[in-house]
């Protein structure tokens, strides 16, 4: 019964593979999209807090708190693009952003 | 420590749960709900872990900023979920092959990785015993000192995003009537009062 760094290894690989997955599978949804990059942000963090206590090195929790701070600049600035282009296409289907043609 | 185990093997489950629940929900607000649960959960993992400070970070940051932000975007939107919903069924296999092959690897790397035994002694940070001070106050001493230049970074990251949010959401709509201060403080008396002399008897 005791739960080791691997333990916590493997809920962050699943978390991971769960947040890809909602990439696929939420192809046309921007909001879930950015919520599934959220989830694989939250799995790094994870992993870079378990290896930080495991190791006895408070490094992986520093670092591991400015992937908090970079993923809630990321959130907030997609998230008002988000609003910007709905105000003026009407619409966040991933398929309607074709406007530069790539 | 069979109660530690069960807490971690509750909480874990209830994070995996919740995480497919945020990619499979039909409604996006519920998927916003269960992201709120997957945070708290995963807050009590780092808890359970020895990371008071981060969990509690966890909490206010992502439950209390970015969470919220999610939802009020979610229902302030007017957008027909039903029809974004589309296609889900038609990319379901190849997600699925593709996440089934990520977590093969990475449970392969799992299962085959050794950390280096003598790899304590390089820790760039040692922690301090937790018997002697709080993971805040040793999170504090080496980020205030060690890391002041990245922490200083991470504001201005933080400044910028704000800044760049308010900008692209700003807008001046037309025909609203709006109080202009500077105009009512810098109005002087010329530009409106016109003293007239007014003879007896005749008028203007």
């Amino acid at each position: 019964m005791e739960v080791g760094l691997g333990h916590y290894l493997t809920v962050a690989a699943i978390l991971f593979t769960i947040g890809v997955l909602g990439i696929f599978l939420n192809r046309k949804n921007v909001i879930v999209i950015l919520m599934s990059i959220e989830l694989m942000l939250l799995a790094v963090n994870i992993n870079f807090v378990a290896f930080s206590t495991h190791l006895n090195d408070l490094m992986g929790q520093v670092f591991a708190m400015f992937v908090l701070t970079v993923a809630a600049a990321e959130a907030a600035i997609g998230l008002a693009i988000l609003v910007v282009y709905f105000r003026n296409r009407g619409s966040i289907a991933v398929e309607d952003i074709d406007l530069m043609k790539g | 420590m069979v109660v530690a185990a069960l807490a971690f093997y509750l909480f874990a489950t209830i994070t995996i749960v919740a995480a497919l629940m945020v990619v499979v929900a039909r409604n996006p607000v519920h998927s916003v709900l269960f992201l709120i649960l997957a945070f708290f959960n995963s807050a009590a993992l780092f808890v359970l872990v020895g990371a008071e400070f981060l969990a509690m970070i966890l909490v206010i940051v992502y439950v209390g900023a970015v969470a919220v932000l999610f939802l009020f975007v979610v229902m302030m939107l007017d957008i027909n979920f039903v029809e974004l919903r589309q296609g889900f069924a038609q990319y379901l296999p190849i997600g699925a092959v593709i996440g089934f092959v990520l977590l093969f690897e990475l449970l392969l790397v799992l299962g085959s990785w050794v950390i280096v035994p003598d790899a304590k002694l390089f820790a760039a940070a040692p922690t301090p015993a937790a018997s002697q001070i709080t993971n805040t106050h040793a999170l504090g001493n080496i980020l205030y000192t060690d890391f002041v230049y990245l922490f200083q970074g991470a504001g201005m990251i933080l400044l910028v995003a704000m800044i760049g949010a308010i900008v692209l959401t700003l807008r001046t709509r037309d025909g609203v009537r709006k109080q202009k201060i500077a105009d009512q403080v810098g109005r002087r008396r010329e530009d409106a009062v016109e003293l007239k002399k007014v003879q007896t008897g005749q008028g203007i």
